[in-house]
């Protein structure tokens, strides 16, 4: 094979980098998620960025794609990419709809009592137009 | 006509002279090294629809976390921080143990790939029987996805009928119970190569099943590195 | 690479046929069953896809003849009540969808060529090509089985809240699109490793035939949309099942999240129907023009700019469904953009033929369909891109008329020119070329007849799944009824003549069109292993200065 002709004492301590990294980060990330940040989205940003950096290291050296065939990890960026596709554009709806309640968490409108027709000018509770 | 062809003995591949008695050579290929290659592509392209599969449930958590923002906060907490960090610890040991075993196999060593593929055999198993102790904690509270749901206590009152804590344990059996699914048949796909490889199947020149196992489990403790955070350290 | 070309190698014609070919070589129905034969596949899958355009097609044919009066009656009996006819049209939209034009020219065309046209010996992995040929069969099973025990009426698009709360069998069809999902991913997965790594010696990407291309931007689509689809049919599933709380309003969920959830993957899934289509007729065009193609890497990088392109426009099926108005306004504006590609590819196609040296064979007839009918389709997509047009238009039949001129008028035409093209090649026969202009005669008419009068129907008001409608549309309803039996028995013609056609001895050319891409290169039908040795690629394709000799 073309691949690794490198030392395998090399590639070992390599991967034993690599976990002690990841296992760094998984303690950096439980310890940040005590840490406020101003918003929960900011918590969020914060806890997705780590895992973003376990991952690529995940990727890049347990999973070989550093000195791989380019192709390979073209794949692979390509699948996050078009998820990162369908979640912003849905995120982009969702966030400028007008109020992100849907109206059945509004409460009910009070059913008129029997034999009384509800007032011709009753509305329910003031909808936003 | 406008080709030409190498040669007309169809049992030699064009020359390359390449392993074509190699029991694992197909012979659509010309050489170990293409079909090692191509092979490799095709795992990726799986892995890429993986990305793709879970991503879509990570998108439905996304919205659904948007719609109910307090509720999920607070269904956040039924989740055992510890367990969960105790989970991603064994899943990340047993991805070097994996990746470990994918070196001795190329390095020609038999014994070192067995012990390094059961050993991550037995990370998995061990992640499992933490998720039986989560899930069972779960049923035991009530908290079970969709209408199933019957946890009391929680401080958000449901109006009509938008449970929002219903849905976030739906989600959480849902993408763990799926990455579960993933394990169950990582294991399995372990234990297939783990006996191969004491059988003395594997050496420097063909190793590929260890690696795309390799490859495979590594996407297993991918998606974990998104779900550990996601469910267990937001509050 | 366009030099002039010295060879001593034998010509076409020399060679004597051999006594085995693909189809011969081992005989019985289990060496069928077990083949890991591209070709073999291929065939299985032509028999399996055109049997499911048949069912879907009587479908069809009962949704027009429902619609013939208003009154639903035929010699003076309700055909079929309200009920039944959602089901009818649900399923035909579903089974046309799902389980013919998605698979169509991938499963059966382009299993069959593209190796041949690397000049490989078979796909990367046959024995997963054999899998998702299976995989089809169970897809298909199961799509059945739900027709059976009850019978979906949603509409193929499975819109919530409807699809979580109705009673009928929208189990089992979920599960019958999930499989179905699969067997079109393992494909895709399959075409790419192919074009990446079996390339002939000498072969570049851009030296590849465009209708590799065209299978490569597609095989692209099938892998990063079609896994989307399948998690929004287990959301559904689960939806029905537990009460999530994702979909349904009543309990908290949100439907236009199922639509975006469905339309991430259905609308790259039109693009997915048409880019095979389109790779069609790159090959036809410069093979009956004696040209070589203009914009040979135009083309090749549209192909690739429509699949990727195509992932960013899904929320045009979501105008009026509730989507916030900047969401809308974006995807109204990459609407526009995603034509461009499509554009391109037209007027390069024109450009092949203009001064070259035409002949209409049933082939080329149906490229010319092609051109014309795509036109009109893909047209008309811009008109329901446009937001102003689309609030009126949407939910009207002018869409129904719209993706029908890209589904039918597009893809099938090129589908039905690709099976005629390769024809030879595939049975070693050639068809009738008297008949088969007639067909495609009678297909372009009873085409145009059914579905440019939906284009009025529809920017008149007439709503699309509708049983009812009033006096004034009758008309023109009852025309388009007629020309969905003149189209009916256009490619009733069609079938029957191809088919006839295999009962005559296998002596066809083995290059009866004079084309330059590898395929033709060796015997029709092929021998099991393609070639004898390893082809070596040594001319750009579509190379068509004279040494070509075209065989009547």
């Amino acid at each position: 094979m073309s691949e690794h002709q490198t030392n395998p004492k090399a590639e070992s301590a390599l991967y034993l980098r690599t976990l002690l990294s990841l296992l760094v980060l998984t303690g950096v990330t439980v310890g940040a998620s005590y840490i406020h940040f101003g918003s929960s989205a900011a918590n969020v940003v914060v806890a997705l960025t780590i895992a973003t950096i376990k991952a690529t290291l995940v990727a890049l050296f347990f999973m070989h794609l550093l000195h791989d065939k380019p192709v390979n990890g073209l794949i692979a960026a390509s699948g996050f990419l078009f998820l990162g596709l369908f979640l912003m554009f849905t995120l982009i709806d969702f966030d400028s709809r007008d109020g992100l309640q849907p109206t059945n968490l509004k409460p009910l409108m009070t059913a008129p009592a029997p034999g009384t027709a509800p007032a011709p000018g009753a509305a329910p509770a003031a909808k936003k137009e | 006509m406008s080709t030409s062809t190498v040669d007309v003995n169809p049992h030699d591949h064009g020359g390359h002279g390449d392993h074509p008695s190699d029991p694992h050579f197909q012979h659509h290929f010309t050489t170990l090294e293409q079909q090692f290659d191509t092979t490799k592509i095709g795992m990726w392209i799986f892995l890429a629809t993986e990305v793709l599969l879970f991503g879509g449930l990570f998108v439905g958590f996304g919205m659904m976390q948007a719609r109910y923002p307090e509720m999920f906060k607070e269904a956040h907490e039924h989740l055992q921080r510890p367990l969960g960090a105790l989970n991603t610890v064994v899943l990340l040991f047993s991805s070097w143990t994996m990746v470990m075993g994918v070196l001795s196999a190329r390095t020609n060593q038999k014994k070192k790939t067995v012990v390094f593929l059961i050993v991550t055999i037995l990370c998995a198993c061990i992640f499992l029987g933490v998720k039986y102790f989560e899930y069972s904690h779960k049923f035991e509270e009530g908290l079970l996805p969709g209408h199933y749901y019957h946890h009391i206590g929680d401080r958000i009152p449901v109006v009509n009928g938008a449970n929002g804590y219903a849905t976030f344990f739906s989600f959480y059996f849902m993408m763990t119970g799926l990455h579960g699914i993933h394990i169950l048949v990582g294991i399995g796909l372990l234990a297939w190569i783990a006996f191969r490889a004491n059988k003395g199947e594997f050496n420097s020149d063909y190793y590929t099943p260890v690696d795309l196992v390799g490859l495979y489990w590594h996407l297993v403790d991918l998606i974990w590195i998104y779900l550990f955070p996601l469910y267990y350290l937001i509050s | 690479m366009a030099q002039a070309l010295t060879h001593t190698a034998p010509q076409i014609g020399d060679r004597p046929r051999p006594a085995k070919n693909y189809l011969n070589e081992t005989t019985g129905i289990w060496s069928w069953m077990t083949t890991v034969d591209h070709k073999r596949i291929g065939i299985m899958y032509l028999v399996a896809v055109s049997s499911a355009f048949f069912l879907g097609g009587i479908l069809a044919l009962l949704v027009r003849l429902t619609l013939l009066t208003p009154s639903h009656k035929l010699f003076g009996k309700v055909l079929i009540d309200a009920d039944t006819y959602n089901r009818v049209f649900t399923l035909h939209g579903a089974i046309m969808v799902f389980l013919f034009i998605i698979p169509s020219i991938p499963g059966s065309l382009a299993n069959f060529v593209l190796p041949l046209m690397l000049g490989a010996k078979d796909v990367a992995f046959p024995r997963l090509n054999l899998a998702s040929f299976y995989l089809w069969c169970l897809g298909a099973v199961t799509a059945v089985a739900s027709m059976v025990f009850g019978a979906v009426d949603t509409g193929w698009t499975f819109y919530t809240p409807y699809s979580t709360t109705t009673q009928n069998a929208v189990g089992l069809m979920t599960m019958a699109v999930f499989i179905l999902g699969f067997s079109s991913i393992f494909t895709g997965l399959n075409f790419i490793a192919t074009v990446h790594k079996l390339r002939a010696p000498g072969m570049g990407f851009f030296d590849m035939p465009l209708f590799v291309w065209g299978t490569y931007a597609t095989a692209i689509i099938q892998v990063l949309a079609t896994p989307v689809l399948g998690i929004t049919m287990v959301l559904l599933a689960l939806e029905r099942i537990f009460n999530i709380g994702i979909f349904d309003p009543k309990i908290g969920g949100d439907p236009v999240l199922f639509q975006h959830f469905f339309w991430f993957y259905s609308h790259p899934a039109v693009y997915i129907m048409i880019l095979p289509g389109m790779a069609i007729i790159s090959e036809i065009i410069p093979t009956f023009s004696r040209k070589t193609i203009f914009g040979y890497r135009a083309i090749a990088y549209s192909s690739v700019a429509l699949a990727l392109l195509g992932f960013l426009v899904w929320g045009h099926h979501m105008f009026v469904a509730g989507q916030s108005q900047l969401a809308t306004v974006i995807f109204s504006a990459l609407t526009f953009l995603v034509a461009i590609p499509s554009g391109v590819k037209l007027f390069n196609w024109l450009a092949t033929m203009y001064k070259g040296n035409i002949s209409l064979e049933t082939p080329m007839l149906y490229a010319i369909s092609f051109l014309l009918l795509f036109a009109i389709g893909g047209l008309t997509g811009i008109f329901l891109g446009a937001l102003s047009t689309d609030v009126h238009l949407t939910d009207t039949y002018f869409v129904v008329a719209h993706f029908h001129y890209v589904m039918m008028g597009g893809t099938v035409i090129a589908f039905i020119g690709g099976v005629h093209y390769w024809w030879p090649k595939m049975t070693g026969r050639m068809y009738s070329e008297k008949w088969g202009r007639i067909g495609c005669a009678l297909v372009f008419v009873g085409f145009n007849m059914t579905f440019l009068t939906q284009f009025f129907l529809g920017s008149r008001g007439m709503p699309r799944r509708y049983y009812n409608y009033l006096d004034q549309y009758q008309p023109l309803h009852a025309f388009s009824t007629f020309g969905s039996w003149v189209l009916g028995l256009g490619l009733f013609i069609t079938a029957a003549y191809l088919l006839a056609s295999l009962r005559k001895p296998a002596d066809a050319p083995d290059n009866p069109w004079g084309g330059t891409t590898m395929e033709w290169e060796t015997v029709s039908p092929p021998i099991t292993h393609n070639f004898e040795g390893q082809p070596v690629l040594e001319h750009e394709p579509y190379d068509y200065r004279p040494r070509v000799k075209k065989h009547a």
